[in-house]
């Protein structure tokens, strides 16, 4: 016994002694790359791999990617492998893991699916490389004027450190062959709801969808919006909130299952609705709600539709963590995806149907006319319909409305 | 040489979660210096004290944790004291290795698909009752964790079943359970009183394995259990993904509660067993022989044979949504099928295959070898198996996951190791080595020793008698063995992720990140994918001595089972 009670001390010690001593060596390290000069950058990626960390969730979105990586390798000689993730937040994970143990150079991750709270905390904590974004050519082709969330994520300016991919707006979606009219206000929603209770809900908090939707609501019901584009610590934020609490108060009670269960994403919700359990949902996509009627999930009957004074939209990005083995072939990558042609792929509902960063006006014709005679699909709203496009409140008020809500609703009873 | 064996595996079974534990538990006290956590602090404990709704979901991880193994230990000893000998005991025991070979998550998704108020259930009856709408019942997320208790006993009972099948030979329990019977005993009071005595300390640490996974489960509190709040493990995986890179620190004291609560449920089952002891040892001797127990059988095969034929009936229904168009409630049927999903996805399987594989074989491969090393070692110094070791070898299955594993992704990083092939083989070997150990050891110590003496004696060598014996003997434990190890390492989600950095595509981490999605054919697709490694691990064990062995009765061909029934 006693001998083996000290093999097993042994053992644990140096277990522990390892955990102590750092031994790390970057197994690749990679110069940062001369962002001014594009062709060293091009020569730099050849033969780099470059791991992307992007949600998973979507197989189409997973075959767009993987269509990217082909192009790329044919063109540059870069490989793409995309890890795909449940959460954007593991990926700043693991780059934090890794400045935690001293591994400034060679890290895992190259390039990240990023944009709002998760960029806010990676620039906060200096773990972007960059700038590089403006160097790239095809930046020049991005709406900068049109679409000024391209250049400020959730309000914060993203001063070269991401590259705009995709453009993201709020806009709810019902079944047609179910409902005449629908509700197009915060105000409207909730005097249907109170003669359909239970037929909505909304995903919990801090998933990002249900995040958003308490975000559209205090957008409509504050006195002036603006208040919202500062920090939420540099203005009375209690009085801000007031009219959302107030608003929820009435809501809560009226939800599926009278909010004592929530669906945890917005997949989950589109199931709701599948289900017929909900009769309204809603995505930051109209795109994806073609892409779901054609994957069998939703009914053929479904349409998207847009609030009367507009609903949130915002940019998604990618960006480069500091410690990046591959930063010369991520910036080739992000590179390519701002190119009228993948950007012209990806708003095709074929293939995904997510809406450009580009500027009409700033592209060759040919490509113009492309765009113009894409098929968006059927429950895609045309830009037309789309309304008033309103800002993102600083990610600031989006943590502080997760964190009471968590402590007005997340706990039943 | 041999005497490095037990040492290894101690290491490579304690060293990890010991790494592990010290990564999480500096970072609780606000040590985390790339974060700026520099001096010890307790406002992580603060932080994680002012939650709102902290003790809500203490209560839940604890009171299910119990509940769950309290009712899976009971279903099965009542089972087995009901039916051991009989053909439905049989009947039982052969599904038990496929139903073993579901992952925990698939059962899940099976049975939310099942009993969820748009479930199949539902749809059955549905037209009785008149609903066009999913009815407004809190089945699935409810409050209390029903739904999340259920989901986990219908996948304890298969592996405590295993478990007491084990324990039972060394128990002589047909010849007791005659005894009890001749001197007038219920069958499944004599069980209780003269068999359950004497199986039940050889399980007792499966049994405490059980209570800190269902304490500390995550995938299955996300599919079934409540959110408002959620219980503790699933909380501390929000924190950590909190964009919020401060509340790393919360999280990791949240990991350190999580383990004191995995303490504090084992406490507890361990003191109910003491009282529990004391009432039944009066019990046992006052004579009450309780011989009209066939309603109780019946109620224990009832509940066995739910419990089974929930999972199977999940697997039906998972692979219905995986070939299904739009499925509308409260239809049945889908109106119409499709296989381009699964299409879309077998020319993307390939890949996730090789990977699982280039993990799972050489994970396995070792912990049968140093499995191995260790019992051989074990018999010819002549040592018994000492209690200590015991508690040792299922430490990785007592430590909750969440409150080691990203401690110890740190520790890889740091030896320069993280995202390796190496040390993603290291990491499985961690969950992979006890599940080997506790599957082979038996049979191992079981093995006649006179085998092994009468070769001796013929002038074989201790190390021909081992590899031209022993292993021989033992190829279909082997196999066995290498087929629930193999089992072990496809399941592997979190510690697969989180140490090769994402860059190894199994395809469990493929059919997470694709439930992520939501889309229940997807779901599907992906939980019978996950299936197919292990059942045909399973598959394999069973036909190659078959097989092999065809013409050698006893020697793990068919040929034995029909011996043991003859006698």
């Amino acid at each position: 016994m006693r001998s083996k009670m000290r093999r097993f001390v042994s053992a644990v010690a140096v277990a522990a002694g390892l955990a102590t001593t750092s031994i790390a060596v970057p197994a690749f390290a990679d110069p940062a790359p001369d962002v001014g000069n594009w062709q060293s950058v091009l020569d730099q990626a050849r033969g780099q791999t470059v791991y992307w960390h992007a949600w998973g969730g979507e197989p189409r979105i997973n075959e767009y990617i993987d269509w990217a990586g082909g192009q790329l390798l044919e063109r540059y000689g870069v490989n793409v492998v995309q890890v795909k993730l449940t959460d954007t937040a593991d990926a700043v994970s693991k780059v934090l893991s890794e400045k935690t143990a001293g591994v400034d150079d060679g890290g895992a991750v190259d390039m990240i699916w990023i944009n709002g709270e998760n960029f806010a905390a990676m620039k906060r904590n200096n773990l972007l490389f960059g700038p590089w974004v403006e160097d790239a050519p095809n930046f020049d082709y991005v709406d900068v004027k049109g679409k000024p969330t391209v250049v400020n994520d959730f309000t914060v300016p993203t001063v070269g450190l991401e590259a705009p991919w995709g453009m993201a707006q709020v806009s709810f979606y019902y079944d047609t062959a179910k409902l005449d009219s629908v509700p197009k206000s915060a105000q409207a929603l909730l005097e249907w709801l109170a003669k359909h209770p239970g037929r909505f809900t909304y995903p919990q908090p801090p998933n990002y969808m249900g995040s958003t939707f308490l975000k559209q609501i205090l957008t409509e019901l504050v006195d002036d919006p603006k208040v919202l584009q500062q920090p939420a610590d540099e203005v009375d934020a209690k009085k801000v909130l007031a009219p959302l609490w107030g608003y929820l108060d009435d809501l809560q009670p009226l939800l599926w299952r009278n909010g004592q269960a929530y669906p945890q994403n917005g997949a989950a919700m589109r199931t709701l609705l599948a289900d017929n359990a909900v009769d309204i949902a809603f995505s930051f996509s109209s795109g994806e709600v073609s892409s779901a009627i054609d994957a069998f999930e939703l009914p053929d009957t479904v349409r998207s539709y847009v609030f009367d004074h507009g609903t949130l939209g915002n940019t998604n990005f990618v960006a480069i963590p500091y410690n990046a083995s591959a930063k010369a072939g991520a910036m080739v990558l992000a590179n390519f995806l701002m190119s009228p042609e993948a950007q012209l792929r990806k708003q095709d509902p074929k293939y995904w149907g997510s809406d450009t960063v580009l500027a009409m006006d700033k592209l060759p014709s040919d490509m113009q006319k492309a765009f113009a005679d894409l098929d968006l699909g059927v429950a895609s709203l045309s830009p037309s319909e789309r309304g008033t496009v309103l800002p993102e409140p600083h990610p600031s008020w989006m943590s502080l409305v997760e964190e009471q809500w968590q402590k007005r609703y997340g706990v039943a009873q | 040489m041999l005497r490095l064996f037990p040492i290894l595996t101690l290491v490579f079974m304690v060293g990890p979660v010991t790494a592990g534990l010290i990564g999480t538990f500096l970072p609780s006290f606000g040590i985390l210096p790339a974060l700026g956590g520099d001096g010890a602090s307790l406002d992580p404990w603060r932080a994680l004290l002012a939650q709102p709704g902290l003790w809500q979901s203490v209560r839940l991880s604890l009171f299910n944790g119990l509940a769950a193994t309290a009712i899976s230990v009971a279903i099965v000893m009542l089972f087995c004291a009901a039916w051991q000998g009989t053909r439905i005991f049989r009947a039982v025991q052969r599904l038990l290795s496929p139903i073993l070979s579901v992952p925990h998550a698939t059962a899940a998704f099976g049975l939310a698909f099942l009993i969820a108020p748009s479930g199949w259930m539902a749809r059955l009856v549905a037209p009785f009752m008149g609903w066009d709408r999913p009815p407004e019942l809190a089945i699935l997320h409810d409050p209390l964790g029903i739904a999340m208790v259920i989901g986990l006993v219908t996948k304890e009972i298969p592996f405590l079943f295993l478990m007491t099948l084990a324990a039972l030979p060394q128990a002589d329990t047909e010849r007791t359970a005659q005894v009890t019977a001749s001197l007038g005993y219920g069958r499944i009071t004599g069980w209780f009183k003269a068999t359950l005595p004497r199986i039940y300390p050889q399980i007792r640490l499966p049994v405490l394995a059980v209570l800190a996974y269902s304490t500390s489960v995550v995938d299955v509190a996300i599919i079934l259990g409540p959110t408002t709040p959620a219980p503790l493990a699933v909380r501390i995986l929000g924190w950590l993904s909190d964009p919020d890179l401060a509340k790393r620190f919360m999280a990791s004291s949240g990991a350190v509660l999580q383990l004191a609560l995995v303490l504090i449920a084992m406490a507890v089952w361990l003191s109910a067993e003491k009282i529990i002891g004391v009432l039944g040892r009066r019990a046992m001797v006052d004579g009450r022989r309780l011989a009209h127990d066939g309603w109780l059988r019946h109620v224990g095969a009832g509940l066995a044979i739910i419990a089974v034929g929930a999972v199977i009936l999940g697997l039906v229904v998972l692979f219905m949504w995986s070939i299904a168009g739009f499925w509308a409630f409260p239809d049945i049927l889908p109106r119409n099928f499709s296989l381009r999903l699964w299409g879309r996805e077998f020319g993307a399987l390939g890949d996730s295959l090789l990977v699982t594989l280039m993990i799972g074989v050489p994970s396995v491969l070792i912990a049968v070898a140093l499995v191995l090393g260790c019992l051989e070692n074990e018999v010819r110094r002549g040592l018994r198996r000492h209690k200590a070791v015991m508690w040792l070898i299922y430490l990785p299955l007592l430590v909750p996951q969440i409150s080691f594993m990203f401690g110890l992704q740190v520790f890889f990083t740091l030896i320069g190791l993280e995202r390796t092939l190496t040390s993603v083989v290291l990491v499985h070997l961690v969950f992979v080595l006890p599940y080997v150990f506790l599957s082979l050891s038996d049979p191992f110590r079981a093995l006649d020793p006179r085998y092994g003496q009468t070769a001796l004696c013929l002038g074989a060598s201790p190390t021909r008698v081992f590899w031209q014996v022993r292993l021989p003997l033992l190829t279909r434990a082997v196999l066995t063995a290498m087929a629930v190890g193999l089992a072990v390492t496809v399941g592997q989600y979190l510690p697969t992720l989180l140490i090769g950095a994402g860059r190894f595509a199994t395809v469990t981490t493929e059919a997470v990140a694709l439930a992520a999605g939501g889309d229940r054919r997807m779901i599907g697709i992906y939980g019978l994918l996950q299936m197919l490694l292990p059942f045909a691990g399973f598959a394999f064990a069973l036909l190659i001595p078959a097989v092999v062995f065809a013409k050698r009765r006893g020697m793990g061909g068919m040929g034995d089972r029909g011996g043991n029934n003859a006698t």
